[in-house]
């Protein structure tokens, strides 16, 4: 009897050691002043790249909307996955319901540490795990390009989520696991400025790894099979492989892959589909020399099988 | 292993003739669609010189192929079952799903009608009718494996 009170006591004191680790650990951490200090007065001719290449609208347009409309940043469309369901939020210039009041700090805390301006955090299906790899002067380009964006009035609904992912400071200790500003691949020294051009484009802001690579249970993407396909976490069908491996690109040269982010035409003139169409069509407004620098790394990241399981064959 | 691969190209040409699964015809059409904008896409691309014989054939084969394109008989209910890409959004929203073909149709008749004088010309309306093209697969197929 008196083992069990001892083990009783001991448990709790664990329990309540650990509820406090827990806490302090889950904690919001926003930027350094050393970061901060690097932002810059932005430019927004600039930040239209980045916007172009974040594709933003995808997820935070109006649904359904065409044209200039989708420069409205209502956000409202439902993310379906299977941790619930996820609403990107307004992130219009409207003050009360989208983000006109925010600073520039409140946008690089937001997409470089996933921290709202209320200290919350945000959840991943916002990827800020990749926007963590963006330079802080970019982040200020683009904060001075969304200025130049309409304000749109209404709140987008809450996102609809089961216990424990409504859990918000559980995400802190998430973010422990899986968020860091250090590259996914390293390359050598001497690597050629296309390549690294085009990791900073596709490891950040074209936050490409979001789709293109399975995820862990726990959500985290598996840097070990990087870009190399999934299952899509939204909806059917899978997200293709976009290594050099077995399955993926291994056929496309650069200038293939280039001319399909460019025109949406595949080598063997398949064409863009599913979620993608939007990604390609923010893709073709980029630079030339950008959509060469994606496909140069593309070509030089390591090769991988495919990362979602073999098309099933019905008998027929 | 020769044998075998022997086995599954008559398997497949076999498949190509066979003509009462929808499945197979709608998937031949898009082929031949496919293989018609490749010849285009050379030419837009400075691959293939431009030659406005050549060119106004080709598009007028890919409006003809575009006007086979029957939704109601290539996609019958229950068809979305099986080796197809096909999204169920098909079936759910039959009149969207004829009203993005029929966009796309009335595009290739436009080029067909302007009968492009120059490569410029023809990237125009290439890049219209891809634009359709994508806009038709972002909705209505699904990737698979």
């Amino acid at each position: 009897m008196r083992l069990l009170k001892k083990l009783v006591g001991a448990a709790l004191v664990l329990g309540g050691v650990g509820a406090v680790a827990g806490w302090f650990l889950s904690a919001p951490v926003g930027l350094d002043a050393e970061t901060l200090a690097q932002l810059g007065p932005g430019d927004a001719a600039r930040g239209k790249r980045i916007f172009s290449a974040g594709g933003c609208t995808s997820c935070h347009a109006k649904p359904g909307s065409k044209g200039d409309a989708r420069l409205e940043l209502a956000g409202g469309l439902e993310l379906k996955t299977p941790f619930g369901t996820f609403v990107p939020p307004n992130i219009s210039q409207d003050a009360k319901d989208g983000i006109g009041a925010w600073t520039v700090e409140d946008l690089a805390n937001a997409m470089l540490k996933g921290v709202s301006p209320a200290g919350e955090h945000f959840y991943p299906a916002f990827p800020y795990t990749s926007y963590a790899h963006m330079k802080p002067a970019d982040i200020a380009d683009l904060y001075a390009f969304l200025k130049t964006l309409p304000a749109v009035a209404g709140k987008a609904p809450g996102h609809k989520l089961g216990f424990p992912f409504n859990i918000r400071r559980g995400i802190g200790l998430w973010k422990r696991l899986y968020l860091s500003s250090e590259p996914v691949i390293a390359f050598p020294d001497g690597t050629p400025d296309p390549v690294t051009a085009g990791r900073y484009l596709v490891e950040g802001p074209g936050h490409c790894g979001e789709c293109h690579t399975p995820r862990a249970f726990t959500g985290g993407t598996k840097k070990s099979e990087w870009l190399a396909g999934a299952a899509a976490t939204e909806g059917k069908g899978i997200v293709p492989n976009i290594t050099p491996g077995e399955g993926g690109l291994s056929d496309w040269s650069q200038a293939d892959i280039a001319n399909y982010l460019e025109t949406g035409f595949t080598p063997d003139f398949d064409t863009v589909g599913g979620a993608m169409v939007d990604v390609q069509r923010n893709m073709a407004e980029l630079a030339a020399d950008d959509r060469a620098a994606i496909a140069a790394y593309l070509k030089a990241i390591p090769p991988h099988p495919n990362g979602y399981p073999a098309r099933e064959k019905p008998a027929s | 292993m020769r044998k075998l691969v022997l086995a599954i190209s008559m398997l497949a040409f076999a498949g190509s003739a066979a003509s009462a699964d929808p499945l197979q015809d709608r998937q031949a059409l898009m082929k031949e669609r496919g293989k018609i904008a490749a010849g285009l896409s050379k030419v837009v691309k400075g691959e293939t010189p431009y030659e406005a014989a050549s060119v106004l054939t080709a598009l007028q084969a890919l409006q003809a192929n575009a006007e086979k394109f029957d939704a109601e008989a290539l996609f019958p209910a229950g068809s979305d079952k099986g080796d197809t890409t096909a999204a169920p959004k098909i079936w759910q929203d039959m009149a969207g799903f004829k009203e993005t073909h029929d966009n796309y149709l009335t595009d290739v008749k436009a080029a067909v009608a302007a009968a492009p004088a120059d490569v410029d010309a023809l990237k125009t309306q290439f890049g219209t009718i891809g634009k359709d093209c994508g806009t038709c697969h972002q909705t209505y197929r699904i990737k698979k494996g």
